[in-house]
C-alpha cells in the first residue's frame, strides 16, 4: 500500500508566527486592493443592466465603446467574456446610464443601437440579458450579509454543543480568517461578486469548518488517550495523524474544483476560483490558525485539566507538574471534552 | 453474518430501484402551440424528470411588483394574488411549455418562461394592464370652452408659449380653424395661449380631438399633468392620448382626446375576444363579445348616444379613431389596430380574454438567457464533471487499490442517488447546482478517506482485519457526522436567503451530502463485509 505522510511528525505549531505573518500579509494586500478599488459587485447587488452578446467575428472593444459613448452609455463597463467573440456590457445603477426600472429597458435598447452601429445589425446574437432594479439589489445585499453572519452564529452554536466552547471559538476564528482571506483574494483577483460567489464563500466556510472539525475531533480523542502530553504536542500529533486524510481529501476536492475552473465555462469561473482558493485557505487555517488559536485560548483561559498552561512547556516550566497526580483510574478527566454520541 | 449482509443488500437494492424509478423518463404534459391552427393544446412528451433551471435551458425570468409610482396601492399582497391569476391565464395561452408563475414573499410575482426567446413580447403580455373602457367623446366642446382659463393660469405661472411657427403652419394645413380661444383671455390679448397654441383641431374631425405635433407631445403632456391645469379641466371630463400617431402632410401628430370621465362600459363585461384580419381594410382587428349583462348596458348607453363619437380606451390610451355610434350596439364589437401585425392583435385578444390586471406591474428583476448559452453551460459543466470524476477515480484507486475501487463503486451510486433525489423532490438543477454536484463528488469521498485511514491505523496497531474494518468505520463516524452536519447547516442558510440559482446550489449540496453518507458509509461497509466474507483467510487488506 502507498502511504503518504505515514507516521509524519512535523512540528506544525512551531511555524505559527510565520503563518500568522504570511496570512497577515495576504490580508494586508487584500485590504490595500479593497481600499483602492473596492469589490467588483455584480448588478445583482448594485442594480443595473447586463447584456452579453456574441459576434461572428472579433470586433475591437474600442469600436463598441465609441458607439456606447454616442448612445449616452459612457458609464458602462465593457469586457470580453470567456472568448474573443463574446462581450458583456454592464451598466450599474446610479452610474451615468440607467435609472430605475424603465432605465434597464433603455440601457438594453441603447446597447442594441450601439451594436447595430459598431457591429452591424444582425451580426450579433444576444446571449444573456439581466436587469435588476435597485430595490432587489439592496435586498440581496442585506440577505448576503445576513447569510454570512447567520452561518457564523449557527456554526458557533453547533461547535459549542458538540465540542467545548474553547474548540468552538478557535474554529470560528479560523473560519473568520478564511472568509477574510477569501474576500482579500476576491478583491485582488477583481472577481465579480455575485450571489453565487457569496454562495461559494459560504461553502468555503462549511468546508474549512469541516476540515477543522476533523483535526479537533482527533485532538479531543488524543487528549483522552495521552494523559501525559501537553496540548502543544497533542495538537502536533493530531495534525500529523490526520495529515494523510487531509492530503487525500484536498487532493480529490482540488481535482474537481480545478476541472471546474479550467473546463466549467466562463459563467461558473468566479465560483471555481473562490472554491479553489477556499480549499487552500481552509486547509491552511485548520492547521496554522485553528490549532495555535486553540493553544492560545487554553493558555489564557485554561481548562480544568490545565494542560494549556503547559503548552509552552519548553520555555516555562509548568507551575504545577501534575494536577491531582495522574488520575489512577482509566476514566477520562472530567474536563476532557466528551464525544456526544 | 450472511443474514446481515443479505439485509444490507436488500436495503441497497431498494434504494437503487427507487432511484432508477424516479429517473425513468415519464410522460409529462406540455402546452404547445399547434402549428396549423395557432391555438394552444396539451401534448404529452417523455422525458427524464429532472427540472433544468433557466440558466441551463435558456429562457426568461421576471420578478414583478405592483407599480406604486402611478399611485399607491394599499394592499400589495392582495393585488399580487389577483394579478397572479390573471398573469397565469395569460401565460398559459402564451405558448411556452411549462411556464412558472408563483408568488415570492408577499408582494412579488415570479414568472419563468423556459425556452422563450422574445422578452419584449413576453413582457408586453404580462405587464399590460389590459383595462378596456368605452367613453363618449366631448361632443359639446366643454374642454374647448375651458381652454382660455387654462392658458391664463399657465401664463400666470410664468410659462411662455414657444415656437409660433408651429401653430401657423398647422393653421395653413387645416385651413385656419386652429383654436383661437386664447384671444379672449384677459391680460395679454396678443400673446398666443400656451396650451391652446399647441392644440390643433381638424375641420370636420372628431369632436374633442386635438392634434399635437409629435415632438411637442411630451411638453403638452407635462402641461396637462400640472395640478393647476388639472383643476381647471371641466368636471366629468378627462384628457386621454391616442395610442397611435396620425400623419398629415409630412408631419406626425399625436391626437389628444377630451372624453367623458365615466366609461359607459369596461372590459370586465367582456367574454370573448379574437384577433383577425379585416378583409376590407386588411388591418388587424380584435373582435369581442360582451356578457349578457354587459350587452344590455352597452345597448342602453349607445342608444342614448346615437350620433356621438365613442373612444375605445385600452390602458388609458385611445385605440384608433373614435367611431361614431350609428345605432344601438349589442354584444359584439371590434377594436381596430390599423396596420399592426396580426401577432399583436392576437396578443391583445389574449390579454383581453384573461382580464385586466388589478394594478400595474413593474419589473424589478429580469434575466434572459439564450438557449445556446444554456446548452454551452451544460456542455462545459458535464465536461468538467467527467474530468473531475475521472481524476477522483484515479486518485482513489491509485492510492487505496481494491478499497478505493469499492469507494468508486459507491461513488457511482452516490451520483445516482443525488440525481434521483433532485428528481424525486422536484428540485431544479441550475448551473451553480451542477457545480455544487461536481464539487460534492470531491467531498463525497472524504468520508471514505477518513474511514480508510482509520482502518489503516487500526491495522498498524495490530488488530485483525475484521476488527480493524469494524473499528475503522466506528471511529471515523464521529468526524464524518460532525463535519457533514456543519456543511448541511451552512447549505440550509444559503437555501433560506438565496434565490433561484443559489438555492439550486444549496439543494444539490444538501442532497449530495445525504447521498454521500449513505453511499460512503452504508454501501462501502456492505461491500467490505462481502469482500471479507468471501476471503476469510485474507492476511493483508488491499487498502
Amino acid at each position: 500500500m502507498i502511504r503518504l505522510f505515514a507516521n509524519a511528525s512535523y512540528d506544525f505549531i512551531k511555524w505559527r508566527r510565520w503563518a500568522f505573518s504570511l496570512t497577515g500579509a495576504i490580508m494586508l494586500i487584500g485590504a490595500v486592493f479593497l481600499a483602492m478599488r473596492g469589490l467588483n459587485y455584480s448588478i445583482e447587488f448594485t442594480g443595473g443592466t447586463l447584456v452579453q452578446f456574441e459576434v461572428a467575428h472579433k470586433v475591437p472593444t474600442s469600436n463598441i465603446r465609441a458607439a456606447l459613448d454616442q448612445t449616452g452609455l459612457a458609464g458602462a463597463d465593457i469586457y470580453n467574456f470567456g472568448s474573443d467573440t463574446s462581450y458583456v456590457v454592464r451598466a450599474r445603477l446610479g452610474g451615468a446610464a440607467s435609472q430605475g426600472e424603465a432605465g434597464s429597458q433603455a440601457v438594453a435598447d441603447a446597447v442594441a443601437r450601439a451594436l447595430d452601429q459598431s457591429v452591424g445589425a444582425g451580426q450579433y446574437r444576444l446571449a444573456r440579458r439581466e436587469a435588476v432594479g435597485p430595490k432587489v439589489g439592496r435586498e440581496l445585499q442585506g440577505k448576503a450579509l445576513l447569510a454570512i453572519l447567520f452561518s457564523f452564529v449557527v456554526t458557533l452554536v453547533y461547535l459549542a454543543v458538540r465540542f467545548e466552547w474553547r474548540f468552538g471559538l478557535a474554529a470560528v476564528v479560523a473560519t473568520a480568517h478564511d472568509v477574510i482571506a477569501t474576500i482579500a483574494f476576491i478583491s485582488v483577483m477583481h472577481l465579480e461578486v455575485s450571489l453565487v460567489v457569496v454562495g461559494a464563500v459560504l461553502t468555503v466556510v462549511g468546508y474549512s469548518l469541516n476540515d477543522t472539525i476533523i483535526i479537533f475531533d482527533r485532538v479531543r480523542e488524543n487528549l483522552r488517550k495521552y494523559r501525559r502530553q501537553n496540548l502543544y504536542e497533542i495538537l502536533n500529533l493530531s495534525i500529523n495523524e490526520t495529515l494523510p486524510r487531509s492530503v487525500l481529501t484536498h487532493g480529490t476536492t482540488i481535482a474537481t474544483t480545478l476541472s471546474l475552473l479550467l473546463l466549467g465555462g466562463e459563467v461558473i469561473r468566479p465560483f471555481a476560483w473562490v472554491m479553489s482558493f477556499g480549499i487552500f485557505t481552509g486547509t491552511f487555517s485548520s492547521i496554522y490558525i485553528a490549532a495555535p488559536v486553540l493553544l492560545w485560548i487554553e493558555k489564557r483561559w485554561p481548562g480544568e485539566d490545565a494542560r494549556g498552561a503547559r503548552t509552552f512547556g519548553t520555555r516555562t516550566p509548568a507551575p504545577q507538574p501534575q494536577l491531582a497526580p495522574a488520575t489512577p483510574t482509566s476514566s477520562p478527566s472530567p474536563r476532557a471534552p466528551q464525544p456526544a454520541r | 453474518m450472511d443474514k446481515k449482509i443479505r439485509g444490507r443488500l436488500w436495503v441497497i437494492a431498494v434504494l437503487i430501484v427507487a432511484s432508477i424509478a424516479s429517473l425513468v423518463p415519464r410522460n409529462a404534459k406540455q402546452r404547445v402551440r399547434d402549428v396549423a391552427t395557432g391555438a394552444m393544446k396539451d401534448t404529452t412528451v417523455r422525458r427524464v424528470p429532472i427540472n433544468l433551471g433557466l440558466d441551463l435551458q435558456g429562457g426568461i425570468h421576471l420578478a414583478l411588483e405592483v407599480d406604486q409610482t402611478k399611485g399607491p396601492v394599499p394592499d400589495c399582497a392582495d393585488a399580487i394574488q389577483r394579478a397572479e391569476k390573471v398573469v397565469r391565464t395569460r401565460i398559459d395561452e402564451f405558448g411556452t411549455t411549462e411556464p412558472v408563475v408563483q408568488i415570492q414573499g408577499r408582494c412579488r410575482l415570479i414568472v419563468e418562461l423556459a425556452g422563450e426567446k422574445d422578452p419584449a413580447r413576453a413582457k408586453g403580455v404580462i405587464q399590460r394592464t389590459a383595462f378596456l373602457e368605452f367613453r363618449i367623446a366631448d361632443m359639446k366642446g366643454v374642454f374647448k370652452d375651458a381652454l382660455p382659463a387654462i392658458d391664463a393660469a399657465l401664463r400666470k405661472a410664468g410659462i411662455k408659449a414657444r415656437g409660433d411657427a408651429t401653430p401657423s403652419a398647422v393653421a395653413q394645413l387645416f385651413g385656419g380653424d386652429t383654436t383661437k380661444a386664447a384671444r379672449d383671455s384677459a391680460a395679454d390679448a396678443n400673446a398666443p395661449g400656451v396650451l391652446s397654441s399647441l392644440l390643433n383641431q381638424r375641420p370636420g374631425g372628431v369632436p374633442g380631438e386635438y392634434l399635437v405635433p409629435e415632438e411637442q407631445w411630451p411638453l403638452v403632456d407635462s402641461l396637462i399633468q400640472r395640478p393647476d391645469v388639472r383643476g381647471l379641466i371641466p368636471r366629468g371630463m378627462d384628457l386621454k392620448w391616442s395610442a397611435q400617431t396620425q400623419a398629415y402632410g409630412a408631419r406626425l401628430y399625436r391626437p389628444l382626446y377630451a372624453v367623458d370621465a365615466r366609461p359607459i362600459i369596461t372590459g370586465e363585461e367582456l367574454t370573448r375576444a379574437t384577433a383577425r384580419r379585416d378583409p376590407v381594410t386588411n388591418g388587424s382587428v380584435v373582435t369581442f363579445q360582451l356578457s349578457r349583462r354587459g350587452a344590455r348596458i352597452f345597448s342602453q348607453e349607445t342608444g342614448r348616444h346615437i350620433g356621438d363619437f365613442m373612444a375605445i380606451l385600452l390602458d388609458g390610451r385611445v385605440q384608433g379613431e373614435p367611431p361614431v355610434i350609428r345605432s344601438q350596439i349589442g354584444a359584439n364589437g371590434q377594436i381596430e389596430l390599423g396596420n399592426k401585425p396580426l401577432q399583436e392583435a392576437s396578443d391583445l385578444a389574449l390579454v383581453l380574454r384573461a382580464g385586466a390586471l388589478p394594478a400595474p406591474l413593474a419589473i424589478v428583476d429580469e434575466r434572459t438567457i439564450s438557449a445556446t448559452l444554456g446548452a454551452d453551460s451544460i456542455n462545459d459543466g458535464v465536461r468538467a464533471g467527467v474530468v473531475g470524476v475521472l481524476l477522483v477515480v484515479l486518485i482513489m484507486i491509485g492510492y487505496y487499490r481494491m478499497s478505493g475501487a469499492l469507494a468508486v463503486a459507491a461513488l457511482t451510486l452516490y451520483c445516482l442517488f443525488t440525481l434521483a433525489g433532485l428528481a424525486a423532490f422536484g428540485f431544479t438543477l441550475t448551473l451553480p447546482g451542477l457545480a455544487g454536484f461536481i464539487l460534492s463528488i470531491g467531498i463525497a469521498v472524504d468520508a471514505n478517506v477518513l474511514i480508510f485511514e482509520r482502518i489503516r491505523e487500526e491495522i498498524v496497531h495490530g488488530k485483525s482485519l475484521r476488527l480493524a474494518v469494524d473499528d475503522g468505520f466506528l471511529h471515523a463516524m464521529n468526524a464524518i457526522v460532525d463535519s457533514n452536519v456543519s456543511t448541511i447547516l451552512t447549505a440550509l442558510i444559503l437555501y433560506a436567503v438565496g434565490t433561484g440559482p443559489v438555492q439550486g446550489f444549496a439543494i444539490t449540496l444538501i442532497i449530495g451530502i445525504v447521498a454521500s453518507m449513505i453511499s460512503a458509509i452504508f454501501v462501502v461497509k456492505t461491500l467490505f463485509l462481502i469482500w471479507l466474507n468471501r476471503r476469510p483467510n485474507m492476511v493483508t487488506l488491499s487498502i
